[in-house]
């Protein structure tokens, strides 16, 4: 109802739209987002046969309940058992922390000549700002590289576990994907169309401010990787493959590594030897500084990102 | 520097880095390339053996650009090499055995991620061997773990998850104790590089100081290792890991990776924390008793036992408790033995795997004794090669099993009357119980089949001939020649032993 414009105009406007909803007239949703209320979870009646059967065969053929005395005798002083045992442990290292050196002594054993060199040279050993970051990336990189291979690894034995290579079940996997949550959530989608824009590029600048700033490769991936799940939950896999694939996994996945696995065989060599790596460390406190930390950095910040969403579409529908 | 010198830095970085090259490779390429990245490292550890046994000095090498306490730096002796060597070895041919049945029994879009697994579990293994710091120690036991579980879930079957959850949960206690142990040590000694903790650690017990955390993390170390390399108590998680895995998986694991922890245990000893100290806290009585403990009880579960592969992985129980029960004799003799217990059980347990695969093949895939009366005659080689690791481990001359327990008692008589009572006699007790269980089943695969049995599914399996597996013979064969070069020529192999052992302290 308007004074100033005609019935038919006015039902177009925002206004009409706020008062209709206003008076509950129409709900935004309907129609609009697919609503598709959770089944409430039932059993028919061969599932739960099936499922009092295997019970059964696991007492009964597994663990032989009624013949393994062992077991009987297990789960009868297992709760006491570890209880106890439990209570002990905490006693003992309880008291073995007394004995330790008081927090922030300064005549701590841990207060040597190695955290005096990291404080004192850092900057100018390895051109990093970030003390920790200089630490990880070049003092100790070795460690750090191991450490990424941890991630690769994991990510691999997650594939090994959930990935689904067969046509047929990959298609009846891609067809549950929905099943307990509606597709084209307006508010998940609009908040995500600001949002992981904002997140992506907060974890890069994280990624490159590493050796600047607090930070570095695995928080940043970590918050990249927190942004693809977000949009992966608001717009869905069709949209995403659009530029992360499987394939983009692997590659980027394969050239990260093999990029840092190269990049500190040269410098461990030159290292060892004695020689000049020949890369420039730069004024620390520039985005162009500190030699290789930068780009294996960004290696690791693009493996740990991976990892992230590799394991949630794992486990989502076993491959993307 | 010689050029021989970067090989533990090349080996390492090789076999992290053709891990990540084999995630893009398809089956065949990942196979044959695993295989030559594989000798090419066996090649260059041979190469670092023979230069050091020249050189007879242990050398340090710097990761990086910066000198030891502040950068990573790796280690090479006589015994660091000769390891990397064998375990190199035991891998390749252990590979090599198992690779029909890694066609079958893993999907082929998955046999990419095995040799993942392999090449980052040896990269693991080869840093365990050569690290002279304990974080990085720490980090590729993570390795190590992960992708032992990997391996062990690679055949998708109930019982091979359930081992891998069991395995994950018990080596996660492991690890999670070994970093506690590790932090206090840090916090009481300011170091991560073992011979600055050496340094320290002798300081602080002269002084008397932190004696109790020092204690504290000293056991929750040993506890932890002794947790993940399955010593008697702990080792629950063992017979279904090495049971149902496929048979490359299995025999990896029972010879190398529970053998990279206790490696890395003898490390802890002698370079870190010194081991008069670890003989003077006691902790080594401990281990003598679950040591002696894991020697009967795991030949008792094992004659309990009525499937072979299940067998097979409860005697790994007692050859551990061997190897621990040396530790717990607490003189250098006794390590010298546990080690060269390591080499032997190693060589022969693999050995025992691969050809147990190969009678239970000859009868109908069935693991049961019942079906395998006769496989010796249906499948000639993988009967000899079973026969000689069953010699091997009662201990008949000729093979390595009984140079190692000859070792054990030399080491026993040399100790005190407490110790040499107990060992002896569990060493008798243990020898008995080894001859029943593996000579009950080398008399019941040479047991010609009945009539009976040759109705059942086992009696009508093919004869398998000599010839129609020739990598897996040629794997016999070598593993046979390893088992009795140990056996033969264990003189200078002691020798080597000991020479390293001198050179680590």
């Amino acid at each position: 109802m308007s004074r100033l414009l005609s019935e038919e105009e006015y039902r177009k406007t925002k206004a009409f739209k706020i008062k209709r909803w206003y008076r509950g007239e129409k709900d935004p949703y309907v129609g609009a987002v697919e609503l598709k209320p959770q089944k409430p979870f039932t059993e028919d009646i061969n599932t739960m046969k099936h499922r009092v059967r295997d019970e059964a065969i696991l007492k009964r053929k597994i663990y032989d309940i009624e013949h393994n005395r062992k077991l009987q005798i297990f789960s009868k002083f297992y709760r006491a058992v570890s209880v106890l045992f439990v209570f002990t442990l905490i006693g003992i290292l309880l008291y073995m922390v007394s004995y330790l050196p008081p927090v922030g002594n300064a005549a701590n054993p841990d207060n040597n000549e190695v955290a005096t060199k990291y404080i004192e040279d850092a900057m100018k050993d390895t051109g990093a700002v970030n003390i920790v970051t200089g630490m990880i990336l070049d003092y100790r990189a070795f460690d750090t590289l191991g450490e990424s291979n941890v991630l690769f690894i994991a990510t691999c034995t997650v594939l090994i576990l959930l990935r689904v290579d067969n046509r047929s079940k990959k298609e009846e996997e891609e067809a549950n994907d929905r099943l307990y949550e509606p597709k084209n959530d307006i508010i998940l989608q609009k908040v995500a169309f600001f949002l992981v824009p904002m997140i992506i590029i907060f974890g890069i600048y994280v990624i490159l401010n590493g050796h600047l700033s607090p930070g570095g490769g695995f928080s940043g991936g970590a918050i990249i990787g927190s942004g693809l799940i977000l949009y992966v939950n608001a717009f869905g896999f069709k949209k995403i493959e659009r530029f992360f694939t499987q394939k983009t996994y692997k590659w980027i996945c394969f050239a990260a590594l093999l990029f840092y696995c190269l990049a500190k065989t040269y410098s461990f060599y030159c290292g060892a030897h004695h020689l000049e790596t020949g890369i420039p460390l730069g004024t620390p406190g520039a985005i162009l500084s500190s030699g290789l930390i930068l780009p294996l950095n960004i290696c690791v910040g693009m493996v740990v990102a991976c990892t992230m969403y590799a394991f949630y579409a794992m486990f989502r529908k076993g491959g993307f | 520097m010689d050029f021989v010198q970067n090989f533990p830095f090349f080996s390492i970085l090789l076999s992290l880095g053709s891990g990540v090259l084999t995630s893009i490779m398809s089956k065949r390429v990942a196979r044959l390339w695993n295989m030559f990245i594989l000798i090419v490292i066996t090649v260059m550890s041979a190469v670092l053996f023979v230069y050091l046994l020249g050189v007879r000095e242990p050398y340090t090498f710097m990761m990086g650009h910066f000198p030891a306490p502040w950068g990573n730096e790796i280690r090479a002796g006589v015994l660091e090499a000769g390891m990397a060597l064998f375990f190199c070895m035991i891998m390749l041919l252990s590979l090599i055995g198992g690779q029909e049945h890694l066609d079958k029994e893993i999907e082929d879009t998955k046999i990419n991620l095995y040799y993942i697994m392999v090449n980052l579990l040896l990269s693991s293994l080869l840093a365990l061997i050569y690290t002279n710091d304990l974080f990085t120690a720490y980090v590729f036991v993570e390795i190590n773990t992960i992708s032992a579980c990997g391996l062990i879930m690679i055949t998708q079957s109930g019982r091979t998850i359930e081992a891998a959850t069991r395995y994950m949960i018990m080596a996660s206690l492991g690890s999670g104790l070994l970093l506690m142990g590790l932090c206090v040590l840090y916090d009481i000694t300011g170091h991560l590089l073992m011979s600055n903790i050496k340094d320290s650690v002798a300081f602080v017990y002269a002084q008397g100081t932190y004696n109790i955390p020092l204690v504290a993390s000293i056991g929750m170390v040993v506890v932890g290792l002794a947790i993940k390399s399955a010593l008697y108590p702990f080792h629950t998680w063992l017979p279904d890991a090495y049971g149902y895995s496929t048979v490359s998986s299995a025999a990896i694991l029972s010879s190398l990776v529970s053998k990279g922890y206790i490696f890395l245990l003898i490390k802890i000893f002698f370079r870190v924390v010194g081991f008069e100290i670890i003989v003077d806290t006691r902790i080594v009585n401990i281990l003598f008793v679950f040591g002696l403990l894991g020697m009967i009880m795991g030949s008792v579960n094992a004659i309990l036992e009525n499937d072979i592969r299940r067998m097979i992985a409860f005697s790994s129980v007692a050859q551990i408790g061997y190897i621990y029960m040396g530790f717990g004799l607490g003189t250098t003799m006794g390590i010298v033995a546990s080690i060269f217990h390591i080499l032997s059980h190693a060589s022969t347990k693999s050995l025992l795997f691969v050809a147990g695969v190969g009678l239970t093949d000859a009868s109908g895939e069935s693991r049961k004794f019942a079906d395998l009366t006769g496989s010796g005659f249906r499948n000639p080689m993988a009967g000899i090669a079973f026969t000689i690791g069953a010699c091997s481990m009662v201990g008949i001359p000729l093979f390595s099993g009984f140079i190692s327990k000859m070792q054990f008692a030399e080491a026993a008589v040399q100790n005190s009357l407490q110790k040499m009572l107990p060992t002896l006699i569990c060493l008798a007790v243990s020898t008995v119980l080894n001859a029943i269980y593996f000579m009950k089943t080398v008399i019941r695969i040479y047991t010609p089949a009945s009539k009976n049995v040759k109705r059942t599914q086992a009696g009508e399996a093919a004869i398998i001939g000599v010839k129609e597996h020739p990598l897996y013979n040629v794997a016999l064969i070598l593993m046979i020649l390893l088992n009795v070069v140990l056996g033969c020529c264990s003189q200078p192999i002691v020798d080597w032993i000991i020479d390293g052992l001198a050179m680590f302290g």
